[in-house]
């Protein structure tokens, strides 16, 4: 099994120190593929529309010859979409993209703060060299080889791409504070978790879950005998009831 | 040690106590996230945020020590970490920060790099040399430089150029030659990275090329047409490419001869440091690419009007980069003697 990836961790005043953990090649690709979508279809999504506009019917193909206004309405947001998508964005969104945010990382600097300007610059600049020769394969390299999974423009930009928990299940939290006593607070949380996604899960699941945590509760006071799911339910109500 | 039944019993009502906290720590969560975006004067809101640090860190202690498998800690951890940066991240200010890149960042970065310049003026103009005396002495070898259907245009007696607006427009023309230059500036720029190796390589190359197509178009007296062509633009495209080689071969020797720091902390300095240099570099051939696409094809400019074009752009170079232009009208007038 390959070992887990260090974590950044920043001093505070309080003398606690802010640990961020470390988001490897894995994440980081699947953010980057979300995002190369949202600005294909961002940049498809304009030009087919002012396309349409421009030759006033359904038709997306360009004029003949060289026309300096599709060319500066349609041709020129297009290529800017496809282009500054990164910087812009994760300069807005201050160390974020689509793509990071629904697999939960984002850029930081080594003191866990969001970059400034110039470092998402030299950052995005530095992409020359990553997408070398073909599909980042530099930038991967890199990721792979590094300790702190940076590559070429982490490493020009002193950034560090980190994951983040967005929010907090609160209703969970307090579920579970209730359950701990007759479980641990893993326990808590896990049988609170469990008995709210009851319904989502499919039977099988449900069962083979409250049996696993029965068993690791109870040991051999179990009581693991055939029963339907609603019996399996209330088993686990008993167990961790507030 | 084994831990005794109180122990536990007072381990599990901490972290009972603990987890119903929850709501506290979402709401200095959102006060924070709220903070990071918005600006605002309250000072009691502040106060409020660092009493939710506060918080947070105490909290989250407890949960490493009581819980450290838990979700609470992961959750506490990250609520903890945007605390910490909105406390002490410097508000964003687009105005101002513009105005520190402009007239501070990227004439230190300039000054900075000026030894740089220096060297990669000198294997520009080198190369250049090298390329004009290998196409004087062996003609044959411009078609390493040339495509072949410029070598026919300039043996013909006719420059590429002339005619371009004919073909295209000077819009389209000027984002195409501005695309253009700016890959190779970037270039230029961050195959610096390569050891500086990547970027001798893009100054000598660009070098040759522009000394061999001079010589070839001089075997065949098109020297002055293409002088006239290149001047308006030239001046400042040159040394923007010069300005872009010298901050990668900055970053080549921060890779070459790392200090105290290590390599790779000697790459991102050098790299962070020479940053503005490069948003300075992409203005300018801004500039660059719409004098290039409407003034330069345009046989109705006259070569004096060339000259002050190109020559009063390179000025505004100079002034733009060394922090003048936006500083000049402040200058703090000499005390009067009485």
């Amino acid at each position: 099994m390959s070992e887990p990836l260090a974590g950044l961790s920043v001093d505070s005043v309080t003398g606690i120190d802010v640990s961020l953990p470390l988001a490897g090649p894995g994440a980081r690709s699947f953010a980057f593929i979300i995002d190369w979508h949202v600005r294909f279809i961002l940049a498809l999504a304009w030009y087919v529309l002012a396309t349409v506009l421009y030759n006033g019917g359904f038709s997306l193909e360009p004029p003949p010859g060289h026309q300096q206004t599709w060319f500066v309405l349609v041709m020129l947001p297009v290529l800017a979409i496809y282009f500054l998508y990164h910087p812009l964005v994760e300069l807005a969104m201050r160390g974020r993209t689509p793509g990071k945010r629904s697999v939960g990382i984002r850029i930081v600097t080594r003191a866990g703060e969001p970059p400034g300007a110039g470092a998402l610059l030299v950052r995005n600049v530095f992409r020359l060299i990553d997408a070398l020769p073909v599909a980042y394969g530099v930038g991967l390299t890199l990721m792979v080889l590094t300790r702190e999974c940076l590559r070429c423009g982490d490493m020009a930009a002193g950034t560090l791409v980190v994951y983040e928990r967005s929010a907090a299940d609160t209703a969970l939290l307090q579920d579970a504070a209730r359950r701990v006593g007759k479980l641990d607070s893993a326990g808590a949380e896990i049988a609170a978790d469990l008995l709210q996604r009851w319904t989502s899960l499919v039977p099988e699941a449900r069962i083979r879950l409250a049996r696993t945590l029965l068993e690791r509760y109870l040991g051999a006071d179990a009581d693991l005998s055939d029963a339907d799911e609603l019996e399996w339910r209330a088993r686990l109500e008993r167990l961790a009831r507030p | 040690m084994a831990r005794g039944p109180r122990s536990k019993a007072r381990e599990e009502a901490l972290a009972a106590a603990l987890l119903g906290r929850a709501g506290a720590w979402q709401e200095a969560d959102l006060r924070a996230q709220q903070f990071a975006h918005d600006r605002t004067d309250d000072a009691a809101a502040a106060a409020r945020l660092a009493e939710d640090y506060r918080l947070l860190a105490h909290d989250l202690a407890r949960a490493r020590a009581l819980m450290p498998a838990s979700r609470a800690r992961e959750y506490l951890e990250s609520a903890y970490a945007r605390v910490h940066a909105t406390l002490h991240h410097r508000a964003w200010d687009a105005a101002s920060a513009l105005r520190a890149l402009f007239v501070a960042q990227t004439p230190a970065a300039v000054r900075w790099l000026l030894p740089y310049l220096a060297w990669t003026l000198l294997i520009f103009l080198l190369s250049a040399l090298a390329g004009f005396a290998l196409v004087h002495r062996y003609p044959d070898l411009i078609a390493l430089f040339a495509s072949p259907d410029t070598i026919a245009s300039v043996e013909r007696g006719k420059l590429w150029t002339q005619g371009l607006l004919n073909v295209v427009p000077s819009s389209i023309l000027s984002i195409q030659l501005f695309t253009n230059n700016v890959v190779v500036t970037l270039f230029a720029y961050c195959l610096g990275f390569l050891f500086g190796l990547g970027t001798l390589y893009i100054l000598g190359l660009n070098g040759l090329m522009l000394g061999a197509i001079f010589a070839f178009v001089g075997e065949h007296g098109l020297a002055g047409e293409l002088f006239h062509f290149i001047v308006p633009h030239g001046c400042v495209e040159l040394s923007v490419m010069c300005l872009s080689g010298a901050a990668g071969a900055a970053i080549g020797e921060a890779l070459i001869r790392p200090g105290a720091g290590g390599r790779l902390e000697s790459f991102r300095t050098a790299a962070l440091r020479t940053g503005p240099v490069l948003v300075a570099c992409a203005l300018l051939l801004v500039g660059a690419g719409l004098i290039e696409g409407y003034i330069s094809p345009d046989p109705r400019f006259s070569l004096p009007l060339r000259l002050v074009i190109g020559v009063g752009y390179w000025c505004l170079m100079v002034a733009f980069l060394s922090g003048r232009l936006f500083t000049w009208h402040a200058q703090p007038r000499a005390p009067q003697r009485r």
